[in-house]
């Protein structure tokens, strides 16, 4: 529990865009949706790793500036009939503070290295 | 309490009608479901090659049992409905189930008609329908030999192909002397019997059944001639009828077919009716892309939006024969108020006919090379006037130069590892595979499954070529009006148009306007909305950042590591030793590994770090260079040669003119990148004559062209008109570019803006009204005086979008 990293305010990630945290283990992008709701991912498209921090945000759906592919904040995984999946990472907001946990405690995670 | 939804037929038109509806209003029915077949709903469109061995019914599934259970659907699979009762609203069934509906949807569709001749009922009589026709043909094929065909029509050739495939001698019997004679002229029909005669198929035209001769199971069959021909099964496909007899039990309103209104209504209002068995402004129909129209208008009105109409289809015809390429539509014979424009080459196999009236067209047949037959078909739905390049039309809309799938334009030839997508190396075989295997009937579905013609776009045609070859005639064109995107039904016009006369300043608003289907749109519409806003409306709506792509946010161009790349401006292609100097020291200060001089006459960093692109924009404005807007759907570069200042061939100074161009236009926001060029004689070294606007000098002025494209699809200009003096070029140019800014739709090249217009609505609006031109420049330049700002200084000195370009944190 206690390996929540604070890494900014909600404010400093405008609405329906991203931000990029960097971590020993590489960049994970945190994005902010209309509704003020928080994601983590992997910084990389399970396509051709295209960083997903600079797509366009939509409803909880992200697009990929490379190729388009479409990808769910919540789960990380490619709209079909795309197939893939960006690891997630767990995130909070605790009074406008955001929160992430590095933790590989996800699923999604285990296939990453 | 839900209301009860029951549908009568379990065919591709009713749940086809059900998954629309399910997309739009998922939870507003109880659904119920009678099907005279004991599984679910296939592919009858896929019965050809189930008959001819080249899949099974497993393949040609769409909707499995299981689809039915996890949509809630009871599913009566086998139980045959013989009454409908109105008064009690209620339908039963041959073993005694009844359900109640509030609402019923009969999709009975239609039976094949038999010819009324002796020996008609005789065991191995069959048509050519569902899966136990073809089950019957492929038993018959492994016990005899001899088939005939009754009717050589589109279906009539398919079974007798498949039979043909299957090992059986095949005669094909038609009453007229020409085959498909409601789809093809008579050239075309000969080239096709011809070339079916050559794999083996025998005909006789111009017989009549008189009867079927056997005892039990059928022997042969006796014309009015006379003339006798043994066969052990006969397959009879002259035509099919809507099957309206329980309709008409319960009294509805039925002539040749249900009769209903647009809205899929028959005369009953509770109780709808859609696909074969239906009549609609006296028409039946009997392909699949009307069905599915059918379907959308159908779904549509279920879940009470009952916004949309369904008014007619327009129906074009392919043969699903493997290695025949044909497809026809409309009115091809054409009468004394028509033309014919006609090629006809016999020793390559192709003949292509068209029919205009009043320069549109009436109708096409063609023959060998279909390629261009979805092109002509738009044409002929939309009512294009062809006049601008009716020379052109029958040779096609392929381009000189088309690249990106090997030369390939015929689809039919191809062999199933041959590329069709070169982006996206998708091969014929995966097409295909994804056709049947997954269901697909339009292009658009093939684009996102397959990702085929979802990048340049070049190999659309012989995609649609595939999805044709293999789906036949019911291969669903996109529809003549395409929505902006998935959000929306409108499309781009109507969307413009609601901005411009709403005066809608801001994406809400235009979202809430016009009830968009998702909150914030999605990847498409946000930019193309962004994009319709600022140019409608300059200085009064703020651009929208979040809605831009990445490069326009950040002014820089992706690479496919994630860094970018940074080319400054430099007017008219000219530099100077200290923009050199201050371009190679940014280079080493930040460790820049590639430059490289660009096709527009600039150079390009390559390999930037997000982080770094302030500084290197900082040191490059210190120079006095801007961002030169390579990353942009904007204007791009004006490229130019050296002309009269130092070419002795040059006739007007070119380097100057192209510096004027792009000071006036630079930093306008367009539909698509906009290039371009000024040559400084007929030479024509810049290569003006594939830009989007390219002047090229003459000793006596400058002339004009527009919509040149150097890039997948080759296209040379086309001469707008020839100008005096240099006021006259800029003057032109603002306009042509505002007209373009206005009218072009998001992501759409001048290229193919001025195929969908018309060169002469461009020079009408450009080049004939003069007033017309004054206040297209005066608007130009009006944008401009908000355009003009260079994105790379308010970055650097004025702190614009700071947190773009570093990370939320570091660490951790």
């Amino acid at each position: 529990m206690s390996n929540w990293l604070e890494i900014g305010n909600i404010e400093d990630i405008p609405k329906l865009g991203a931000r990029v945290v960097k971590t020993v283990e590489g960049d994970v992008a945190v994005f902010r949706t209309a509704n003020d709701e928080i994601f983590a991912l992997r910084d990389q498209c399970p396509h051709k790793k295209g960083p997903l921090s600079q797509g366009i945000v939509h409803g909880k759906r992200v697009t990929c500036p490379m190729h388009n592919w479409v990808i769910e904040l919540a789960d990380g995984q490619a709209v079909a009939p795309d197939e893939g999946c960006a690891g997630v990472y767990k995130i909070m907001l605790e009074e406008g503070r955001i929160l992430l946990s590095l933790k590989k405690n996800i699923t999604e995670m285990r296939e990453l290295p | 309490m839900k209301e009860k939804l029951v549908l009568i037929g379990n065919g591709m038109a009713g749940v086809r009608t059900l998954e629309e509806l399910l997309k739009i209003a998922p939870d507003k029915y109880d659904i119920t479901v009678f099907g005279a077949e004991p599984f679910g709903n296939y592919n009858r469109i896929l019965l050809s090659p189930v008959l001819s061995g080249e899949k099974t019914l497993d393949d040609i599934m769409l909707n499995d049992l299981q689809w039915y259970q996890d949509n809630n659907i009871t599913l009566h699979a086998g139980k045959w409905v013989t009454d409908i009762n109105r008064a009690r609203r209620t339908v039963s069934a041959e073993d005694g189930t009844v359900e109640t509906y509030d609402r019923l949807l009969l999709s009975t569709g239609s039976s094949p008609f038999i010819i009324p001749v002796p020996g008609n009922h005789f065991e191995g009589v069959i048509s050519f329908r569902d899966i136990h026709d073809v089950n019957a043909m492929l038993e018959a094929s492994k016990t005899h030999k001899r088939a005939v065909v009754i009717g050589g029509g589109l279906l009539g050739l398919e079974a007798a192909n498949g039979l043909m495939l299957q090992g059986m001698d095949v005669t094909v019997v038609h009453l007229m002397d020409t085959l498909m004679e409601r789809q093809l002229d008579k050239p075309a029909a000969a080239l096709l019997k011809q070339a079916l005669e050559g794999r083996g198929l025998n005909f006789l035209m111009e017989a009549q059944t008189e009867a079927i001769l056997g005892k039990e199971r059928v022997s042969g069959i006796r014309f009015k001639d006379g003339l006798e021909i043994p066969a052990d099964l006969i397959v009879m496909a002259v035509g099919i009828r809507p099957n309206t007899a329980l309709a008409e039990k319960t009294g509805l309103y039925c002539e040749r077919g249900v009769v209903v209104n647009d809205t899929m209504q028959t005369y009953d209002p509770r109780i709808y009716a859609i696909g074969e068995c239906v009549q609609h402004r006296e028409i039946t129909y009997g392909l699949v892309a009307p069905l599915f129209e059918m379907a959308k208008v159908c779904a549509n009105h279920l879940a009470h939006l009952g916004y949309s109409r369904y008014e007619g289809s327009v129906i074009s015809t392919k043969l699903k024969v493997t290695g025949i390429d044909l497809f026809s539509a409309g009115d091809f014979h054409g009468d004394e108020t028509t033309e014919d424009v006609v090629v006809k080459d016999a020793a390559r196999g192709i003949y292509k006919k068209l029919v205009l009236k009043d320069n549109r067209i009436h109708g096409a047949v063609l023959y060998g090379d279909t390629i261009d037959g979805s092109w002509y078909f738009q044409l002929m739905r939309d009512g294009t006037n062809v006049s601008d390049f009716r020379d052109q039309l029958l040779f096609g809309q392929g381009h000189l130069g088309d690249s990106g799938h090997s030369g390939k334009n015929a689809a039919s030839a191809m062999t199933d590892d041959m590329e069709v997508c070169g982006c996206n190396g998708v091969c014929k075989g995966d097409v295909v595979n994804a056709i049947t295997q997954k269901g697909l009937f339009t292009l658009d579905d093939v684009r996102t499954h397959t990702k085929a013609s979802s990048s340049c776009g070049s190999c659309t045609g012989l995609v649609e070529q595939i999805l044709m070859s293999t789906l036949g005639n019911d291969y669903s064109e996109a529809p003549a009006k395409k929505p902006l995107c998935k959000c929306t039904d409108y499309s781009h016009e109507e969307v413009r148009r609601v901005i411009r006369e709403q005066h809608l300043i801001s994406i809400p608003d235009v979202m809430a306007y016009m009830e968009w289907g998702n909150a914030d749109g999605c990847h498409v519409c946000r930019p193309a909305l962004n994009y319709y806003l600022i140019s409608t409306w300059p200085g009064e709506v703020e651009d929208d950042y979040q809605s831009r792509f990445i490069n326009e946010r950040v002014h820089a161009n992706i690479q496919k590591d994630g860094t970018y790349s940074v080319i400054p401006r430099m007017w008219g292609g000219l530099t100077n030793p200290s923009e050199l100097r201050a371009i190679a020291d940014v280079a080493d200060k930040f460790a820049i590994p590639t430059v490289k001089v660009t096709g527009g006459q600039r150079i390009d960093l390559l390999g930037v770090k997000k982080e770094d692109l302030p500084g290197v924009w900082k040191d490059l404005n210190k120079a006095g260079m801007v961002s030169g807007h390579a990353y942009g759907k904007s204007l791009r570069t004006v490229k130019t040669c050296v002309g009269s200042e130092w070419c002795r061939f040059g006739t007007q100074a070119s380097m100057g003119m192209g510096i004027q161009l792009e000071k006036i236009t630079w930093g306008s926001w367009t539909p698509h990148k906009f290039k371009m060029a000024v040559s400084g004689c007929p030479r024509n070294c810049a290569e003006a004559t594939i830009k989007d606007f390219g002047v090229v000098a003459v000793d006596s002025g400058w002339e004009l062209h527009v919509g040149g494209n150097g890039g997948v699809k080759v296209r040379a200009t086309d001469l707008l008109c020839k100008v005096k003096t240099e006021q006259e070029v800029t003057e032109y140019c603002a306009a042509f570019l505002q007209l373009y800014r206005e009218e072009g739709h998001y992501l759409e090249r001048t290229a193919p803006w001025i195929e969908r217009v018309g060169l002469s609505y461009i020079k009408k609006q450009v080049v004939e009204d003069k007033n017309n031109r004054k206040a297209l420049h005066e608007r130009f330049l009006k944008s401009q005086q908000y355009a003009q700002q260079d994105p790379w200084a308010e970055r650097v000195d004025k702190g614009v979008d700071k947190h773009e370009f570093t990370p939320l944190k570091e660490g951790g």
